[in-house]
């Protein structure tokens, strides 16, 4: 008798830690397992990204419609190719949508705002967003700001 | 001058001699170990070494996550930013507290009591006399011990790490009125698998094994006196103690590098 409330303690313990493990997994990484309601990608060309990171959200008129799933830089151009990963849900985007990297408060995250454009045809899996801003970076705005200033004078 | 480069000598000497004996024991230990009857061994000694811990593990990790959560909350509050307190807690958790408080508690509670247990059995010839009966005593005492131990301390981590998030809920949502929605998704926009939780798990593996390695060493390698044990039960906390904050740092430099 005595073994067998030492084999069902155990048996919780077991239980509670993997539960921990799981809980850790999805509740604090926000880990979802297999794609759930189905995403499709779409591809953004940005000149410049400084700051934005992966699983930085995507957004839709303030309403996160996605996550950054990949960031690369396309030696050819110079320029940043970000792969957006965006919920089924949301999938009769026009094809002129434009991409745009802003940032949450003032010192937030960076993260991309997707302003919808007026074409019939909607964005499809693997197509390639063109209209984009990327990131106003402090110290570039600082010196058009100075060079400004100069030249009026 | 010659006295002193001599003992310098036998110290290292003796250093070595231990390292040696400590790992011959654990080769001879793991050898030839998963063997199914000596499941009850093992279910027994995750009992007292993972479950009896589990108490202190959860009160502290309860207290630890409300004070971190607290702190946060009243600095961050003062630039406006309480929504990160989450974010904070998790990370700080995840990566350090998490594993070393648990092994540091772990190390107390059942490092210390492997020890004197193991050391008790050797002075009163417990033994020596199951080598008589032919038991081999590595096999049927210290091998078990060292898997429940290297098995329930990431479990014990994981536990930790659950209830110290929920401490800080309590302290910085119920109780200072701090934003539910943004203390959960912060943390989950922030927090990566592998990155965070995977790397904070391996550093628990590694304190679970040099723990639970020093503590039945020093248990089996003990001066079968009653002073003897009580040396070698000091000796389990304070070494696995320096050990663990040690091998943090050279862990943390080696995991997440890239500091320069």
């Amino acid at each position: 008798m005595r073994m067998r409330t030492v084999e069902i303690s155990v048996g919780g313990f077991v239980l509670a830690g993997a539960l921990a493990l799981i809980f850790l997994a999805v509740r604090v990484s926000g880990v979802t397992f297999g794609a759930a309601e189905g995403t499709y990608t779409v591809l953004a060309r940005f000149n410049d990204v400084a700051g934005l990171r992966e699983r930085a959200k995507v957004s839709l008129a303030g309403v996160t419609i996605g996550r950054v799933s990949d960031i690369t830089v396309d030696m050819n151009y110079g320029e940043a190719i970000v792969t957006l990963e965006l919920n089924g849900s949301a999938d009769t985007l026009p094809v002129d949508t434009g991409a745009q990297i802003l940032t949450e408060g003032m010192l937030g995250a960076r993260y991309v705002n997707l302003s919808p454009g007026i074409e019939e045809d909607t964005l499809a899996d693997g197509d390639m967003i063109y209209d984009t801003q990327g990131a106003l970076v402090l110290e570039n705005l600082v010196g058009d700001l100075i060079t400004g200033m100069r030249s009026t004078k | 001058m010659i006295e002193q480069l001599r003992r310098i000598g036998v110290e290292a000497m003796d250093f070595l001699s231990q390292l040696g004996r400590a790992s011959i024991m654990l080769g001879n230990a793991l050898w030839g170990l998963p063997r199914l009857n000596d499941l009850g061994l093992l279910v027994r000694q995750i009992y007292n070494i993972g479950v009896l811990s589990l108490i202190i593990i959860i009160f502290s990790a309860f207290s630890i996550g409300a004070v971190i959560a607290l702190q946060f909350h009243t600095q961050l509050a003062k630039f406006g930013a309480e929504d990160a307190v989450g974010v904070g807690l998790a990370m700080v958790l995840l990566r350090e507290l998490g594993p070393v408080v648990a092994a540091l508690l772990f190390a107390g509670r059942a490092g210390s009591a492997i020890t004197a247990e193991i050391g008790l059995m050797k002075a009163s010839e417990q033994l020596s006399s199951m080598e008589m009966m032919g038991v081999d005593p590595l096999r049927r005492i210290v091998a078990p011990r060292l898997w429940a131990g290297v098995f329930c301390l990431p479990m014990l981590t994981a536990i930790f790490n659950v209830v110290a998030i929920y401490g800080g809920v309590i302290v910085a949502i119920e109780w200072l009125g701090g934003d539910r929605g943004s203390y959960w998704t912060g943390m989950q926009d922030v927090v990566e698998l592998w990155e965070d939780v995977g790397k904070g798990m391996v550093k628990s593996v590694c304190f679970a094994v040099v723990v639970t390695w020093i503590a039945v060493y020093q248990g089996y390698d003990t001066e079968p006196t009653a002073e003897g044990i009580g040396l070698s039960t000091t000796s389990t906390v304070v070494t696995s103690s320096v050990m663990i904050l040690a091998m943090d740092f050279l862990l943390t430099l080696s995991m997440y590098g890239d500091f320069r």
